[in-house]
């Protein structure tokens, strides 16, 4: 109860949501480099992934990104940044990191999504003289659209998360106050920084789910 | 002309770092094999009744996938601090938090495993005779082992990695050399470390590969079965998720 109490004044505390290091100007920087991430990823990663789908081609490649993705410690590639000449520049060894992490999700649940699409359906829409843009947009799209969100779904979640192991190495976001709180032994700010990381992950992951729903091409859901 | 030592110019690569080092680096290797080997055997022996469970209906896999889905989605740096009250600076921390992770692979592997087994088999063994835990030892858990399997591979995996993050309590592995080399810029160390984890991971998911193959002999006697092995690598399509932060 004691740690509970006190993350909770901690977090209701003006104080520590003003200022350079406070909450509110952490939670910027996390939304900042999440949302810029997130977005130079999905420039990346569903082009490459829905082309690769329509074509047919390049199956071994979306699935063994998503391994090796696994395989690699986040932590490892920050602090790989951080002992070279990229650590002065800002956010970006934050962002490069976030987008690597980000890209093997969208690229192998979109690249499934359209390999997942009926084949028979494409013959059909192919028979009824479908050129490849069309059988594109209006079949393979529609249909491999729950994949897609689900790769999106993912990849943000572990970008919230990524950018949380950058304080480790001392770069920005929300993931500072749980490290300003271990070096000062403030097991309730840990606590408190820890509450509001696993809070907006956990929001990110509702509006996404929320937006899936509003935006589905086929309204009707297909069963998880 | 004298060599400058490596240690001294910071290079990537330092054969003396090795030399010098070979005892913290072992140490710090054991460590992380430690905390993964328990994590995930922990993790096993969790997921295996809860999987279970969420096969009696839609009554128990509703929040027994919810739940572990929601832990899913709490990055590691959370999930190790919001421990940290309940565990404080030990081992244990790193070790629940891991297992809460693998939860969410190992329980939905599990499941589909089991799921997929096909009703002829299930039906045949109880016109044999067979009870519902001998229907399960012998028929389904075997037929059910390569996603299972598939699943212990991921979470493994991902368990390695994350496993760096424990460097926070200073139970990381290698994790802790890598935090331990960052305020002097010790390239070596760095390097070596992530190195060392990505081998770590690799030969982890071989071994569990071959113990996979000694357990499913049955499914090298047919070209048909060996003909797709990446698709069971793959594990099942559906959550095709990174467990990173």
């Amino acid at each position: 109860m004691g740690v509970i109490g006190d993350a909770w004044t901690w977090l209701t505390t003006g104080a520590n949501w003003s200022g350079d290091g406070g909450a509110a100007h952490r939670l910027g920087e996390h939304l900042y480099v999440s949302g810029v991430s997130l977005a130079v990823a999905g420039a990346i990663a569903l082009p490459i992934a829905l082309y690769l789908g329509h074509k047919g081609k390049g199956g071994a490649l979306a699935v063994n990104l998503s391994n090796v993705g696994r395989a690699v410690p986040v932590f490892a590639v920050l602090a790989l940044f951080m002992v070279t000449s990229l650590r002065n520049s800002g956010y970006w060894p934050t962002i490069i990191a976030l987008v690597l992490f980000a890209v093997p999700p969208l690229l192998t649940n979109a690249y499934v999504g359209m390999r997942e699409v009926d084949r028979a359906v494409v013959e059909a829409a192919r028979g009824m003289g479908m050129s490849g843009g069309q059988l594109f947009v209006r079949v393979e799209l529609p249909l491999a659209y729950p994949m897609i969100m689900t790769g999106l779904r993912s990849a943000a979640v572990q970008v919230v998360a990524t950018a949380s192991i950058a304080a480790m190495v001392g770069l920005g976001g929300l993931g500072r106050i749980i490290t300003a709180g271990f070096n000062t032994y403030d097991t309730a700010q840990v606590f408190a920084g820890a509450v509001l990381v696993a809070g907006l992950a956990l929001v990110v992951e509702g509006v996404l789910v929320g937006l899936d729903r509003l935006l589905s091409p086929l309204r009707r859901r297909r069963p998880a | 002309m004298a060599e400058q030592s490596c240690l001294v110019t910071n290079d990537w690569i330092c054969g003396e770092y090795l030399r010098s080092r070979s005892q913290e680096l072992a140490d710090a290797t054991v460590q992380h094999i430690g905390i993964t080997v328990v994590s995930v055997l922990i993790g096993f022996a969790v997921a295996f009744p809860l999987a279970l469970l969420a096969r009696r209906g839609p009554r128990f896999a509703a929040p027994v996938l919810g739940l572990t889905t929601v832990l899913y989605t709490v990055p590691s740096l959370a999930m190790f601090s919001l421990l940290l009250p309940l565990f404080g600076l030990s081992a244990a921390l790193v070790v629940t938090g891991l297992v809460l992770y693998s939860l969410t692979i190992l329980v939905r592997n599990i499941l589909a495993g089991l799921d997929a087994v096909p009703q002829e088999a299930k039906e045949a063994a109880r016109g044999m005779g067979y009870g519902p835990g001998r229907l399960l030892w012998e028929v389904e858990l075997p037929l059910a082992l390569p996603a299972v399997m598939a699943g212990l591979r991921i979470a493994t995996v991902s368990t390695v990695a994350l496993t760096t993050v424990g460097s926070l309590v200073g139970k990381g592995g290698l994790g802790n050399l890598i935090e331990d080399a960052l305020p002097s810029f010790f390239k070596a160390q760095v390097l070596t470390a992530a190195v060392l984890c990505v081998v770590l991971a690799v030969v982890a998911d071989l071994l569990l590969l071959g113990l996979q193959r000694l357990l499913t002999p049955w499914t090298r006697i047919s070209g048909a079965v060996e003909a797709a092995p990446a698709k069971t690598d793959a594990g099942p399509p559906a959550p095709a998720t990174v467990k990173a932060g």
